[in-house]
């Protein structure tokens, strides 16, 4: 019986492997539309039509297929014309980073009117993990959103995605959507154990698979240790990561990739390895670890890896103290002193961790290494393949495409370095592309802290004592640890104005899997002890703990004073801080929500607010050229990448209105280590501060060049010249820019670069009305209001979309995300099934407001704003479950059975 | 995702033997979720082209386990769809799995045994020698993850008595999230005696039935009669809010079913 299966009017021959699902089989045949996100059917990314009926394509045996139809979103549209579904996640912009789209938009076109009048339902299954879902839904009820902005009008305007029409029709194309004849596979042998020593390592059973290439274990790498960690600095996390070490401090951690012709190869050639292990004692807690006699997670030189106290495995701490706690303490009129503690959390960007590499031949015979990735850091990913195997910057490209999401995730080189190991020395392509799985056990999570929090106040709200400790589990290695921590006493206790503030942090090694940089990067965590207690300790005084907020913020013009010191380039450019608690205060006047409450449940509202410098410390560079091109249209090169950020529309809009032209004029090429001469990367908030600032230097140079050659060629003074679409002008007469262009004769090209210093801050307020059903635990949002300062909003639709997919990454965290490690320090929640992303279901509507600043430092007056909005969230929802209930949780996340159980317990004698 | 290790799908009807390594496939939507290295040879129901949905003139109901959920889900009792929403999974996945897949699955959460339990479901089931068996949804599960099946016996249908069909119903179930997977889901059914006879999956680690005469205490009547290490713990709910849960709901479908 011969094979057929028709995909998009393609027909297919060839006969599946018969264990092969339906994705891998068309994805194979070069229909990239079709996504792999959770490879289990629990995301909905691969979705296709069979026949008319929507399956994910994941789960569908590809045998099964034979002698049917398969519709991709690549089919939908029929030449050029979008289905009025494509048309509508256009309109409405309805995806960020555009890697669940493809699966949206074809669950959405095979929705019947009963199923779009309950969409929370219908899109079970279906998970997004950037916008929030609001405007996912605006996206099906046919909202439009997207202006079509004049020229020089575009900053302020809510431009759509450059990329959104090749987001909507599957296009767009990620990082392993690329056809690379010739490719290998790479899969990795992960440990069993969460500390061992491997006493041998037999690979020769796994060489004599048919298909296996090679066989790397730790007697095969450079003898050189490293940090997964990217920073524009090296030297800011520790060097603890051998590329294959002899010694796993991790289950989950690799002991030797296998490079064959096939996954299958690859992964049967992982079982036939045999290791013989030394089993040494592990530890799971930090605590633990800190204490005497515990065993020693990297016994390696303070000096040379950077390793705080190594023996207490502490990689990194901070210390300081203004004034005198202890004496704050005592003027006080009420205590509070709680410990709060946070779950690890995984990013759970829709596309996974990995890379495909290659070698690539010049006209003149030269030899590079090529690196295609899924990172944040395509920059900082290059140096450091050059410094691991000692090549020249010339000698490696690290290109980013389109990137399926990154929320810190992709700040690290996981990938990277093993896949360039295997590609230089078979001088062969080679792909490594995660599981979902390995994302969980072999990634990073969010850093789990536990923050003891002493704070007082005199009995009018004055604070007179905030005292911090905090311990964060960075896991088995120290990539982020150190930054994070410092970053989590930074901000969270300068925006209160106290006289004695003090802070103890210690990041602390321990045998699980490694934490890395996350969305807010420590912030969150602090910030959820410190407002949590804040809001207890206005309670324990009888005021309003917004009152009291408020009493106690740092004002305009202030010093931001951290216990753990001062940065000289920071201050705050725009303070809108106040007017975000006027929202709040507006908006908790208005009742009406209580309403909604079934009868029986307890109501409540709280806040917490939040403060972040709208970049890293220490220098984030940027550099971009703007060019004319022969055409009379403009080309920005710029280094970051897209990640569903939006960045690219911003510089988009930003280079229009510099050039005085209309967006579509303009082309964003970006995150490609060719293009520019540095970016330290799309991580840090900085896409629009630092970045942008980059690009409206670059395009305001270029608008000068251009009307001082125009004035040269219409023989007037620069002063008369003007920038107009298409043209420069002059009084009556004009010269268009290809014309322009072509008595130069070349591309005219500008360079603008920004060191990312001074720094501002940007401030968010959330606030919640909730319910809660003492019968059952149940939790339910009524009312969910942020108010951000964003300086100017460069991109309304954008910013939007940051906020409340903030928002709900935040929820995730808040009431369902808990990555759970068991007593042996194994993963054990590594499926979407086990560990909980918000769905549609989950994500109320947020009314998002921006009060209106301008920033003195940032490009046009704008500020970050991405992974803001993440961090008040958890201590908002808190404060209101308190205000409901009477009890303070100080355990995230604050599930159903969580609830319950306290509740059960406070009504008991 | 792909099963690297499997090297054949072979036709129910054709294939007659069973070996290690081999697996019954029906919808796919479990085997192709998980990994499973252990897999050589997937022996494929829907060839055999059983009919979803049989009625015996006696107005028993007859369901292959070939048949999806989807079909499921569109028998008329307000039971079946109920049972149907109860599942974590999307509408794309109700196309494709099938009842006898998720009976088989053997989860605590897996809703076709919560719904097939509670209606008295029989299950008939073949051995490859054609020996055939029949036993209670009710005892064919018999823990988290376990079933009676032997190697190579396979679940052919699940048969719910008529009598049973027709009671009046009433369906609670309970999850940490909306719309998430089920931690506790109670089936109550009301016999024609007046008494109502309550199913309990979910908090469960197999199938509870619990008999409440009218007037009976029903939050006492299902903790007499869950075993204390019944009670099932996973990441999915803690135990001891499970136990509320369903005691909860005992009570909720005993006062709805009286009136």
């Amino acid at each position: 019986m011969s094979f057929r299966l028709d995909v998009d009017g393609q027909t297919h021959t060839t006969s599946p492997r018969p264990g092969q699902c339906l994705r891998t089989y068309v994805r194979e045949r070069g229909h990239f539309g079709v996504k792999k996100g959770c490879d289990s059917g629990d995301c909905g990314a691969c979705t296709v039509h069979v026949d008319g009926t929507p399956v994910h394509s994941c789960l569908y045996p590809a045998a099964r297929g034979h002698g049917r139809n398969v519709m991709t979103v690549e089919g939908l549209a029929g030449d050029g014309e979008l289905t009025e579904v494509q048309q509508r996640f256009l309109d409405a912009q309805g995806f960020q980073c555009g890697f669940c789209t493809a699966g949206m938009v074809m669950t959405v076109a095979a929705l019947d009117d009963t199923a779009l009048d309950d969409l929370p339902n219908a899109l079970k299954g279906s998970l997004c993990r950037c916008t929030g879902y609001r405007a996912i839904e605006d996206a099906v009820r046919g909202v439009c959103h997207v202006e079509q902005p004049c020229a020089g009008r575009a900053v302020g305007s809510s431009l759509g995605a450059p990329a959104g029409p090749e987001v909507v029709t599957g296009r767009a194309r990620f990082t392993f959507d690329v056809d690379v004849p010739g490719l290998l596979h790479l899969k990795l042998l992960r440990s069993p154990h969460a500390h061992a020593r491997i006493v041998a390592i037999d690979t020769a059973a796994a060489l004599q698979v048919p298909g296996v290439q090679a066989v790397f274990t730790h007697e095969d790498v450079p003898d050189r240790l490293y940090s997964t960690g990217r920073h524009e600095h090296p030297e800011d996390d520790p060097d603890d990561t051998r590329l294959l070490d002899d010694v796993v401090r991790h289950v989950g951690q690799r002991v030797a990739a296998v490079v064959a012709d096939t996954e299958g190869a690859a992964e049967e050639g992982c079982r036939r390895i045999d290791v013989t292990w030394e089993v040494l004692p592990a530890v799971t807690d930090p605590e633990e670890a800190m204490l005497p006699g515990a065993p020693v997670v990297h016994r390696k030189d303070t000096a040379v890896a950077r390793i705080a106290r190594p023996a207490d495995n502490v990689v990194g701490e901070v210390h300081g103290e203004i004034g005198d706690v202890e004496q704050g303490l005592r003027e006080a009129d009420a205590v509070v002193d709680e410990t709060f503690r946070t779950p690890r959390v995984q990013h759970a960007s829709l596309e996974t961790h990995g890379a495909v590499g290659w070698i690539e031949t010049a006209d003149n015979g030269t030899e590079r290494l090529v690196v295609r990735s899924s990172t944040q850091t395509p920059f900082l990913t290059r140096r450091a393949l050059c410094d691991l195997f000692d090549l020249p910057p010339d000698g490696v490209r690290v290109v980013a495409a389109r990137v399926g999401g990154g929320f810190g995730g992709k700040q690290e080189m996981l990938v990277e370095d093993v896949v360039a190991l295997a590609v230089l020395r078979l001088r062969r392509p080679v792909k490594l592309e995660y599981t979902r799985a390995e994302q969980f056990v072999g990634a990073t999570t969010r850093h789990p802290f536990t923050v003891r929090v002493r704070a007082g106040a005199r009995r009018d709200g004055t604070l007179t004592a905030l005292d911090v400790r905090a311990v964060s589990n960075t896991g088995a290695y120290g990539n982020h640890g150190p930054a994070v921590m410092f970053h989590a006493l930074g901000e969270s206790l300068a925006v209160y104005r106290c006289a004695n503030k003090k802070a103890d942090g210690f990041a602390v090694y321990t045998h699980t899997v490694p934490a890395g940089a996350f969305r807010g990067y420590g912030l969150g965590q602090v910030s959820f002890a410190v407002e949590s207690a804040l809001d207890e300790l206005a309670r324990r005084l009888g005021l309003d703990p917004l009152a009291v907020r408020e009493a106690n913020i740092l004002r305009a013009g202030e010093p931001l004073v951290t216990p753990a010191g001062h940065d000289d380039d920071l201050s705050i450019g725009s303070y809108g801080l106040d007017q975000c608690l006027d929202v709040v205060r507006r908006a908790r006047t208005d009742h009406a929500s209580i309403d909604d409450a079934p009868d029986g449940w307890l109501t409540g509202e709280g806040s917490a607010l939040s403060m972040i410098a709208t970049g890293p410390p220490g220098g984030h560079h940027a550099d971009v050229t703007a060019t004319l091109l022969r055409d009379g249209t403009f080309e920005v090169r710029v280094g970051t990448a897209e990640f569903g950020n939006g960045t690219t529309t911003v510089h988009r809009q930003i280079a229009a209105d510099a050039l005085c032209t209309t967006p579509d004029r303009v082309v964003i090429r970006q995150s490609d280590t060719d293009l520019v001469r540095h970016d330290t990367g799309a991580f840090g908030s900085t896409g629009t501060v630092v970045a942008g600032k980059a690009t409206l230097r670059a395009t305001t140079g270029l608008a000068t060049t251009l009307l001082r050659l125009a004035a040269d060629r219409l023989g007037v003074a620069e002063a008369q010249c003007r920038l107009v679409v298409d043209a420069v002008v002059a009084g009556g007469r004009q010269i268009l820019l290809k014309e322009l262009h072509q008595s130069v004769g070349a591309d005219v090209v500008a360079e603008g670069s920004f060191g990312g210093t001074p720094r501002s801050a940007a401030f968010n307020v959330q606030w919640f009305r909730i319910a809660v059903d003492p019968g059952t635990g149940e939790l339910r949002i009524l009312r969910s209001v942020h108010a951000a300062d964003a300086g100017t909003v460069m991109n309304p639709l954008q910013v939007r979309g940051q906020v409340e997919g903030g928002v709900a990454q935040a929820l995730g965290a808040a009431v369902s995300e808990e990555v759970r490690i068991n007593d042996d320090g194994a993963v054990t929640t590594a499926a979407f099934r086990t560990y909980r992303l918000p769905t549609f279901a989950d994500v109320p509507r947020t009314e998002v407001t921006f009060v209106e600043t301008t920033d003195s430092v940032g490009p046009l007056g704008a500020k970050s704003m991405s992974e803001s909005p993440f961090n008040p969230v958890a201590p908002a929802l808190a404060n209101a479950l308190r205000d409901a209930t009477g009890i303070r949780f100080t355990e995230l996340p604050l599930t159903r059975d969580r609830i319950w159980l306290a509740l059960d317990a406070h009504r008991r004698p | 995702m792909d099963l690297h290790t499997v090297a054949e799908i072979a036709d129910v009807d054709t294939y007659a033997g069973w070996e290690p390594g081999d697996a019954w496939l029906a919808g796919g939507t479990y085997l192709f979720s998980e990994p499973q290295p252990h897999l050589r040879r997937l022996v494929d129901l829907t060839r055999a082209g059983w009919p979803p949905v049989t009625r015996h003139r006696d107005g028993d109901l007859e369901i292959a386990s070939t048949c999806t959920i989807a079909q499921v889900a569109a028998q008329p009792a307000p039971l079946f769809v109920q049972c149907c929403r109860a599942f974590l999974a999307s509408f794309k996945i109700w196309n494709v799995a099938t009842i006898g897949g998720n009976l088989c699955n053997a989860l605590p959460a897996g809703p076709m045994i919560s719904l097939t339990a509670a209606l008295h479901g029989r299950c008939l089931l073949v051995a490859r020698d054609g020996t055939r068996r029949d036993v209670p949804v009710a005892e064919f599960v018999v823990g988290a993850g376990r079933t009676v099946l032997r190697a190579g016996e396979m679940l052919r249908s699940v048969t719910l008595p008529a009598d049973v069909l027709g009671r009046r119903a009433a369906f609670r179930q309970a999850s940490l999230y909306r719309l998430g997977r089920s931690a506790a889901l109670v089936i109550g059914t009301h016999e024609p005696s007046g008494a109502v006879e309550l199913t309990v999956t979910a908090s469960t680690t197999r199938p509870v039935r619990v008999r409440v005469e009218a007037d009976a205490d029903a939050a006492a009547a299902v903790t007499d009669a869950v075993a204390d290490d019944c009670w099932f713990d996973d990441v999915h709910g803690r135990p001891e809010w499970r136990r509320h849960m369903t005691r909860r709901f005992a009570s909720e479908i005993v006062a709805e079913l009286a009136t």
